[in-house]
């Protein structure tokens, strides 16, 4: 079994209003609970914008501490599901249905160490 | 019997692929897999030439691979003890006792019973995780067993970028965990269509290169053959996998007269069709008609279909252009590419006219690709409009790679000229 994390990139901006937001939330809040009921779900989080963000840099023994995000592009990190699947193939699934319920690319990478 | 180094070569080509693809089930990494019958092969190109082929070459090699696989499994110990054990008791195929190793070496099977892992060998390589290029170089390492020299020459790419897109691809497969496997009933049509991609583009390029001094490179479309014929072979009720064999089969019946005795092309019309391999074109269209009637018709079998349609046209003048049309009809609603929109534009000016045709080129979105150009220019000159047809044939000319074509459409335009110069000169 390998874990894998599932990023949603939005673009960045406000959100859509709120009758194209909510039956989209509805329909990942749905895959949310299957990935719970299969005993695939480890975690998962939504994140607030990239103008919440905060970015520390080490330099030498200091630490500077600066408004973030650390990279500004059209697209950031929205949210994150972390699965522990079989192979590639399940995973893949599980982003198809993401992709198709948000509309947002879906980015799935494997975690290297630190799973269980 | 004695063997020589083309004995042994033969069986490299017949066997490499079917022994990585068992021993990478049991391995559970490319790499090993490829070492082990790597090892296996450079042992019998020493020892076949002095022992004589033995009784089954292809169970020799693979009980050696696995050999040397359990050689350096224990050798190098890297593994832990647990996995160390799941590994040889896939190569034993059974549970591990005492005297497993010992087990895995007894007997050689013969030939048909050997084990053939290697659809799952074509799904890994093929996964649509991995870029297209990749997955056309690994098809062709791990099934076809073509060095990454040959790869890289067969496609005109620097040996170090196609090195780099093998070892990448491999990490990948094992870091995202790109499973091992067929897929199942669900999964298969969209799978499979990646498959025939990676051995159409391999046939594409050996048909007609995208660069360089020859028309094509025979060696990558008879390899793309041999890979079609090995999947027709494991996947006999997938009608697209004989439609694209069936394609490929016909395309290449025409080679011995797709160019001259100087390696000039020849257009389809102007082919000498007792030159064409009547083997491979009966084998051909016996495989269309047996693929139509599975009756789920995709577009490698419609572009088969057509191709058969020529191949049954005892000389061009009686070429069925009007079912041509019908199928690329078919294949457009399939497929609506501009590519095939250019083709059945070729066919409705065979029947309708080359004003028709040229009327549907012309709102085809292809002015960066040479063909079109080519197609206008020729349709341009049977109108008489020598003057378009003259841009048309220097705008091919600028973007095609392929000396043998960029030769042919000099030639066209040079006979334009010829024609033109006594007009002008009046």
């Amino acid at each position: 079994m390998t874990q894998y994390v599932l990023s949603l990139w939005e673009p960045v901006g406000p959100p859509p209003p709120p009758e194209l937001l909510e039956p989209v939330m509805v329909e990942v809040g749905r895959i949310d609970q299957d990935m719970r009921d299969e005993g695939v779900w480890v975690f998962a989080a939504g994140l607030h914008g990239p103008g919440s963000s905060t970015v520390l840099r080490s330099d030498g023994d200091e630490v500077l501490t600066v408004d973030g995000p650390y990279v500004e592009a059209k697209e950031h990190l929205g949210g994150f599901s972390v699965v522990v699947v079989e192979d590639v193939d399940a995973v893949l699934e599980w982003g198809r249905r993401l992709t198709r319920a948000t509309g947002l690319p879906i980015e799935v990478r494997p975690v290297r160490h630190g799973g269980r | 019997m004695l063997a020589g180094p083309d004995d042994v070569a033969d069986v490299y080509r017949r066997e490499y692929g079917r022994a990585v693809s068992v021993l990478a089930r049991s391995l559970r990494d490319l790499d090993a897999a490829e070492e082990a019958v790597q090892e296996a092969f450079a042992e019998a190109a020493r020892t076949w030439p002095v022992t004589g082929l033995p009784p089954s070459p292809a169970g020799w090699v693979l009980t050696t691979a696995r050999r040397r696989a359990v050689d350096r499994l224990r050798r190098e110990g890297t593994r832990g003890v647990r996995e160390h054990r799941a590994v040889l008791e896939g190569l034993v195929g059974g549970a591990v006792t005492a005297s497993a190793e010992e087990v895995v070496m007894s007997g050689l099977p013969v030939d048909e019973h050997l084990p053939d892992d290697r659809l799952r060998l074509v799904f890994t390589a093929c996964h649509p995780a991995l870029a297209l290029p990749s997955r056309v170089a690994l098809t062709l390492r791990l099934l076809g067993g073509l060095t990454t020299a040959e790869i890289a020459h067969a496609f005109g790419v620097p040996e170090a970028t196609t090195a780099q897109r093998i070892v990448r691809a491999k990490a990948k497969i094992r870091d995202a965990g790109i499973p091992y496997r067929v897929p199942g009933p669900a999964e298969l049509p969209d799978r499979l269509a990646g498959v025939l991609a990676v051995v159409h583009v391999v046939f594409t390029e050996g048909h007609t290169a995208t660069a360089g001094p020859e028309l094509g490179r025979v060696d990558l479309a008879t390899e793309a053959v041999r890979l079609g014929r090995l999947l027709a072979r494991l996947m006999p009720d997938e009608p697209e996998v004989l439609g694209l064999l069936a394609l490929m089969l016909l395309a290449e019946s025409r080679r011995p007269a797709r160019t001259d005795d100087d390696g000039r092309i020849v257009l389809l019309a102007d082919q000498d069709r007792s030159r064409w391999d009547e083997a491979l074109a009966w084998e051909g269209r016996t495989l269309v008609r047996r693929c139509l009637r599975l009756g789920r018709p995709g577009p490698y079998q419609l572009q088969a279909a057509i191709a058969a349609v020529h191949s049954d046209a005892p000389s061009a003048d009686r070429t069925d252009w009007p079912q041509v049309v019908a199928l690329y009809d078919h294949l457009h609603a399939l497929t609506p590419t501009p590519f095939v929109a250019l083709n059945r534009a070729v066919a409705v000016a065979e029947v309708d006219g080359p004003a028709a045709g040229l009327a549907l080129v012309d709102a085809i979105p292809l002015e960066r690709n040479h063909l079109w150009h080519a197609v206008r220019a020729d349709l341009l000159r049977r109108l008489g409009r020598d003057d378009d047809a003259a841009a048309a044939y220097a705008a091919a000319i600028e973007r095609t790679g392929n000396d043998r074509e960029r030769a042919f459409l000099t030639g066209r335009l040079g006979a334009l000229g010829a024609a033109r110069a006594p007009r002008g000169q009046a």
